[in-house]
């Protein structure tokens, strides 16, 4: 049995990579068999936050058009056996991505008997987004606690309840999940960042996972490690617990209170 | 909050202005999602004709598509302002 799970924003620059790499690599590390695709076509990235770009050699394009065959395009990660990248076209343009070849791709996914696909949307209401979604059993809408993200997530929510196959078959809902990244707890208790709660109000469906803004994530993506594989990171850690609860694990959330200051701090401030 | 900071005036709490803002605009974008594409149009017009007689606040115009068994009912209101009616 196969799982598509698309990592989608609307906005961009939220952490849909990063979080694609992790969830992915977390799956992988579980013990299932994984395969993420970039859908990004023009503007390749999944490769360089899973540090494999310089093995990229056939890409998603290639196979949609009978270039390459899976196999070929398929990049084994270095790290774990059963966890494969398949890189977006840099030199194509968008409209390459045709809904027969990707529904052929993921089909051939599934009979070589992957467990999870995770797809790796572009940002945007485009093509490549409504693509990466379409096929889609599950989702994972990477959103900020910041007005612009948020309201984008809403749009891209009301997409997933109508312009997928499940929605259109009517075989029942994508199941929607939210993944707060980039949040900062000592701005929360400040008032100057929306809580945890104030997004679920808003978009009115439930976190999956909290990642809390850290320098770690930077190091991770500078160095081509998923920034899951951080064992000192909290931004790691709280990935970690992400995947567990897509599992269908109960973990309690962690990292949503502001590091206690120290005494010097607390009488002078800063 | 140290010495330092009560030198400091307050600062604003904007994430819950943030919130109520997008409670807002989003419970407006939800009601026409799905609807037809024509409907903030038709909300535009509709509002330049009753300003015609009635000067009525662009607020005040609230157009919503329902659906009723089978059917779809577009559910028109229009506050007037006090003592014009």
């Amino acid at each position: 049995m196969t799982e598509t799970i698309v990592v989608t924003s609307g906005k961009g620059g939220v952490g849909k990579t990063t979080t694609s790499a992790s969830i992915a690599t977390g799956l992988a590390q579980r013990g299932h068999k994984v395969a993420v695709i970039d859908f990004d076509v023009g503007l390749r990235n999944l490769d360089l936050i899973m540090g494999c770009e310089r093995r990229v050699v056939y890409d998603f394009v290639n196979v949609i058009h009978g270039e390459a065959a899976l196999r070929q395009a398929l990049i084994k990660d270095k790290r774990h056996e059963t966890l494969f990248v398949l890189a977006a076209s840099q030199t194509r343009d968008k409209d390459s991505l045709t809904q027969d070849g990707v529904e052929r791709v993921l089909e051939e996914l599934r009979q070589d008997g992957f467990d999870y696909i995770i797809c790796d949307s572009p940002a945007g209401i485009e093509k490549g987004a409504h693509l990466a979604m379409y096929y889609a059993d599950r989702a994972l809408v990477v959103v900020n606690p910041e007005v612009s993200s948020v309201r984008d997530s809403d749009r891209i929510l009301g997409l997933l309840a109508s312009k997928t196959r499940r929605a259109e078959r009517g075989d029942g809902a994508v199941q929607q999940h939210l993944l707060l990244t980039r949040y900062n707890p000592a701005r929360v208790e400040a008032g100057e960042m929306m809580s945890v709660k104030d997004v679920e109000e808003v978009l009115g469906i439930p976190v999956l996972g909290v990642i809390p803004e850290h320098e770690s994530v930077l190091a991770a993506s500078n160095q081509g490690v998923p920034v899951i594989l951080e064992e000192t990171s909290h931004a790691g850690h709280a990935y970690k617990d992400a995947v567990a609860r897509l599992l269908g694990e109960e973990r309690p959330m962690r990292f949503l209170d502001a590091p206690k200051k120290g005494f010097l701090k607390r009488v002078f401030g800063g | 909050m140290g010495i330092l900071d009560f030198l400091k005036a307050r600062p604003k709490n904007t994430a819950n202005i943030a919130k109520e803002r997008l409670r807002i605009i989003v419970a407006q974008e939800r009601s026409t999602r799905g609807g037809p594409d024509y409907l903030p149009l038709l909300r535009s017009e509709l509002l330049a004709v009753i300003k015609k007689y009635v000067n009525v606040d662009p607020e005040a115009i609230q157009i919503n598509v329902e659906r009723d068994g089978d059917h779809e009912v577009l559910e028109l209101s229009v506050a007037l302002p006090e003592g014009k009616a």
